[in-house]
């Protein structure tokens, strides 16, 4: 054992010094940290919200709402493509969305191939292959027609609505102004949002639990009063509530939505209370003057999230593409809502199904109690260490500094996050550096006891114990493993930094501990060892 | 002189104790059994749903004014505990009925109701956890546990023998067992952090054993004619220095942890430093001991060597 070839002291040095830059850059200040040019190592450990305060949010979109929201984007492919074809508007009956699909009757049963083949072409195939997103049948009654999303169409419709609401989230929280946001994707129908040192999560939480869909529909005045309070609309009109109270009876068909918005402001009205302005695309615009035009002296209806915001009359064609939303907003309101409708709507409806808020205080004190913690911590095991084992004792306490900035290093570059639990499973991991040197040590001890020299002692104290360690920490390694699988959270950052601790931490126990053993052998030859 | 915990060449008889250690292991293992079916966990919001704040107060509050105000928000009976300081204190409330959003807007009414009614009040930390992410966190954790205790029966039956396995996961499951019947006697909040601290006293019991393990084998091949009982103690013995040394050198750092740390890991340091000494204890007494009982044999050892020096070459 006290032949080290120079290629393995080389290489393990080598490998030291590298972790030690890595982890260089979390001992820098900001502004020497901008000197170091790019290429070189300079990502610092990333604190967890734990640690540094902040919220941790946890969305889930229901996928039921997906399919529903799928179907009724079906409905409006179906109105615009038979509406606007050759030879004339497709007449159809019946639409109905029920039961996860969507049924209409053609009028005219010699149209209804044609209708057919409309939809075939403007409903997309999925990927390669026969698969397409709708099944089209013909139903039992003549006429009638049935698109079913199919399983692979609901999952592509799930799985688009879900990137495009980590956008429009994304788009929000960057109006807020937090910074550096993490927004990911988890599993189907999850999206996690961490916002570092942010000290109004509520305002966070309103801004991303609002779907903020966006509607104009014309206030259907023929429905039938009695029928309405029975809560039954008339055929193509729903009843929506309003928020002034009362119910309002609207034409399904939208004049226009809130996707032709190009920007949105808080304004004041005109008896000066807050309201929110905003402003159509070129398309959009012309479509609003239309309507506008074609119904003057009706109602038409602002829809946000499907409650009447207001009814107002038409008085006049609006022509030039804006307008504004006025009713009961505060200043903090408004600006919601107009940061809402610039940042488009949703997909789907999102709902936080776990919140983790950390005060930036309690941060600041769990790093204080941490640090002496750990320092107190560090300074017992040293001292036991040295007092129980000498010189043998002062060579762990080294491979031990070594090991606990090795970690830091490598977490630095891959990184990874240090949290609390992170904290916890570095104190363990030097527990099982520790570990492997005792056992190093007590061994050595015991061949000395049998009366063996000091060379064979060492050598046979290092080969022993080297088996254990190995079989100790492999079962270590599964168990971290299985926590980093299978665990959720605080379990997971936990696992990582036990995983990478055990491999640097056998790696200085063993490796760098016999290397300096080996060299004060062959340099001073004692002739006697005191452990 | 260096410091020696345990004196050179012990030799206490751990194997003539294991009636003993067995009753009292057993008598342990239901008793705490038995306090986690009475008496429970006090499952934490990432186990049961629900929602924890805690709650820093310019002045000590009235705790009953508190509470009153709390149930007042209508989703229950609020659970209200001093955290470290009487300024600090942490509100529970159970899940409230309805969809899974539900446990959101209760935290923005608890917020509102707290923050006019009581001047410079600033919420340390606030969870909230549906109850269907509660029932995955719960899954999830029985299974890294399930697993964790499987594989390490697997490994052990494959690098030794599976009697050596079975003792193990024995004393493992009574380790686990007492564990968390600590945590339903002191009705400290078990949650995920606990999971990981349960998980790493599985590891650190795990490493004792294998450590014991180890040297068993070794001196079963070592000592041919010995019998069976001289070579556990013997074994347990030779490692008594090591075992205490790396027990009492952890625990060191652990209490440094347990009354400096910060009060967040105060339930994981404490179910640490009582793993280690359970751990420990069922490390000196129970596994090795259980062998005997479970029948181990000289022969078996024999078969070994091949599968031993393998091993040697490994390490």
């Amino acid at each position: 054992m006290l032949d080290f070839p120079k290629w393995k002291t080389w290489s393990m040095w080598a490998t030291v010094v590298l972790c030690l830059l890595l982890a260089l850059p979390n001992a820098l200040a900001p502004s020497t940290l901008a000197l170091i040019p790019d290429g070189l190592p300079k990502s610092q450990l990333p604190l967890g919200l734990d640690l540094r305060g902040g919220s941790h949010l946890m969305l889930e979109a229901t996928a039921l709402d997906v399919e529903k929201a799928k179907l009724e984007s079906l409905e409006d492919t179906v109105r615009g493509e038979l509406r606007s074809t050759e030879g004339g508007a497709i007449a159809i009956t019946d639409l109905s969305l029920n039961r996860g699909r969507l049924t209409f009757t053609v009028t005219d049963l010699a149209r209804l191939d044609q209708a057919i083949s409309l939809l075939n072409k403007a409903t997309a195939p999925l990927g390669v292959g026969n698969a397409r997103e709708v099944e089209i049948n013909r139903g039992s009654v003549p006429g009638q027609v049935i698109v079913t999303p199919t399983a692979a169409g609901i999952a592509a419709a799930i799985d688009g609505a879900m990137a495009q609401a980590v956008e429009v989230i994304r788009k929000r929280i960057d109006e807020l102004g937090t910074r550096e946001p993490t927004i990911v994707r988890q599993g189907k129908t999850r999206i996690v949002v961490q916002v570092p040192g942010l000290q109004d999560p509520e305002a966070l939480k309103a801004l991303l639990g609002k779907t903020a869909k966006l509607e104009f529909k014309l206030v259907d005045t023929a429905a039938d009063p009695e029928e309405v309070a029975q809560g039954r609309a008339p055929p193509g009109s729903q009843i929506l509530t309003s928020q002034e109270g009362g119910q309002v009876v609207v034409k399904r068909r939208a004049i226009i939505t809130g996707d032709q918005l190009v920007d949105s402001q808080v304004t004041t009205d005109q008896n000066g209370a807050p309201a929110v302005s905003f402003r159509f695309d070129s398309t959009g615009g012309r479509r609003f003057a239309q309507a506008t035009t074609e119904n003057v002296g009706k109602p038409f209806a602002i829809i946000l999230d499907g409650m009447v915001i207001s009814a107002p009359n038409i008085n006049e064609p609006i022509l030039g593409g804006s307008g504004q939303i006025s009713g009961n907003y505060t200043v903090q309101t408004a600006n919601e809502l107009a940061i809402l409708l610039r940042s488009g709507k949703l997909p789907v409806e999102l709902k936080v199904v776990e919140e983790r808020t950390v005060g930036p205080d309690l941060g600041a004190d769990s790093i204080k109690a941490g640090i002496i913690a750990s320092i107190v911590a560090v300074l017992a095991v040293a001292g036991l260490m040295i007092m129980t084992y000498g010189r043998f004792g002062v060579y762990s306490v080294i491979a031990l500094a070594i090991n606990v900035l090795m970690i830091l290093g490598i977490m630095s570059a891959a990184g990874f996050t240090l949290t609390l639990p992170g904290i916890a499973g570095m104190v363990l991991t030097i527990g099982a550096a520790v570990d492997a040197n005792v056992l190093i040590n007590e061994r050595i001890r015991e061949e000395q006891r049998k009366g063996r020299g000091v060379i064979a002692s060492v050598e046979t104290g290092f080969k022993e114990a080297s088996r254990t360690i190995w079989d100790a920490n492999s079962l270590n390694i599964i168990v971290a493993i299985i926590m980093f699988l299978f665990g959720s959270g605080p379990i997971k950052g936990f696992a990582v930094v036990l995983s990478i601790g055990i491999a640097t931490s056998v790696f200085t126990a063993v490796t760098i501990v016999r290397w300096m053993v080996a060299r004060w052998l062959t340099n001073a030859r004692p002739a006697t060892l005191s452990i | 002189m260096p410091l020696k915990l345990v004196p050179d060449n012990t030799n206490i008889g751990f194997v003539k104790l294991r009636f003993i250690a067995f009753a009292l292991t057993l008598a342990l293992t239901i008793g705490a059994g038995a306090l986690l079916a009475l008496r429970g966990l006090n499952l934490g919001v990432d186990f049961v749903g629900g929602l924890t704040m805690q709650v820093e107060f310019a002045q000590p509050p009235a705790l009953d004014t508190l509470r009153g105000r709390v149930d007042r928000v209508g989703v229950g009976d609020s659970a209200l505990q001093e955290f470290g300081n009487d300024r600090t204190i942490l509100i529970r409330l159970p899940l409230p009925e309805g969809e899974e959003g539900a446990v959101q807007r209760v935290v923005g009414k608890v917020r509102t109701a707290l923050e006019q009614n009581y001047k410079g009040v600033e919420f340390a930390r606030v969870e909230s956890v549906s109850g269907k992410v509660s029932d995955e966190l719960i899954t999830d954790g029985l299974w890294a546990v399930g697993l964790s205790m499987l594989f390490v029966a697997l490994f052990t039956w494959f690098r030794f023998e599976w009697y050596f396995g079975v003792s193990t996961v024995v004393a493992l499951v009574h380790d686990v067992v007492v564990t968390m019947g600590f945590f339903a006697l002191t009705q400290l909040e078990f949650d995920l952090n606990i999971v990981a601290a349960v998980l790493t006293i599985i590891g650190y019991s795990l490493n004792d054993k294998v450590v014991i393990d180890d040297r068993i084998r070794e001196n079963l091949r070592k000592y041919r004619q010995m019998d069976i009982k001289q070579i556990i103690d013997l074994s347990v013995n030779e490692t008594l220095p090591r075992t205490v040394m790396t027990s009492v050198t952890l625990l060191a750092a652990l209490i440094a942890l347990l009354f400096l740390g910060p009060e967040v890991i105060f339930g994981f340091t404490a179910a640490m430093v009582l793993g280690i000494v359970v751990g420990t204890y069922s490390s000196i007494f129970v596994s090795s001991s259980l062998l005997i009982t479970l029948g181990v044999k000289q022969r078996a050892a024999g078969t070994e060597d091949a599968r031993a020096k393998g091993a040697e070459r490994i390490g």
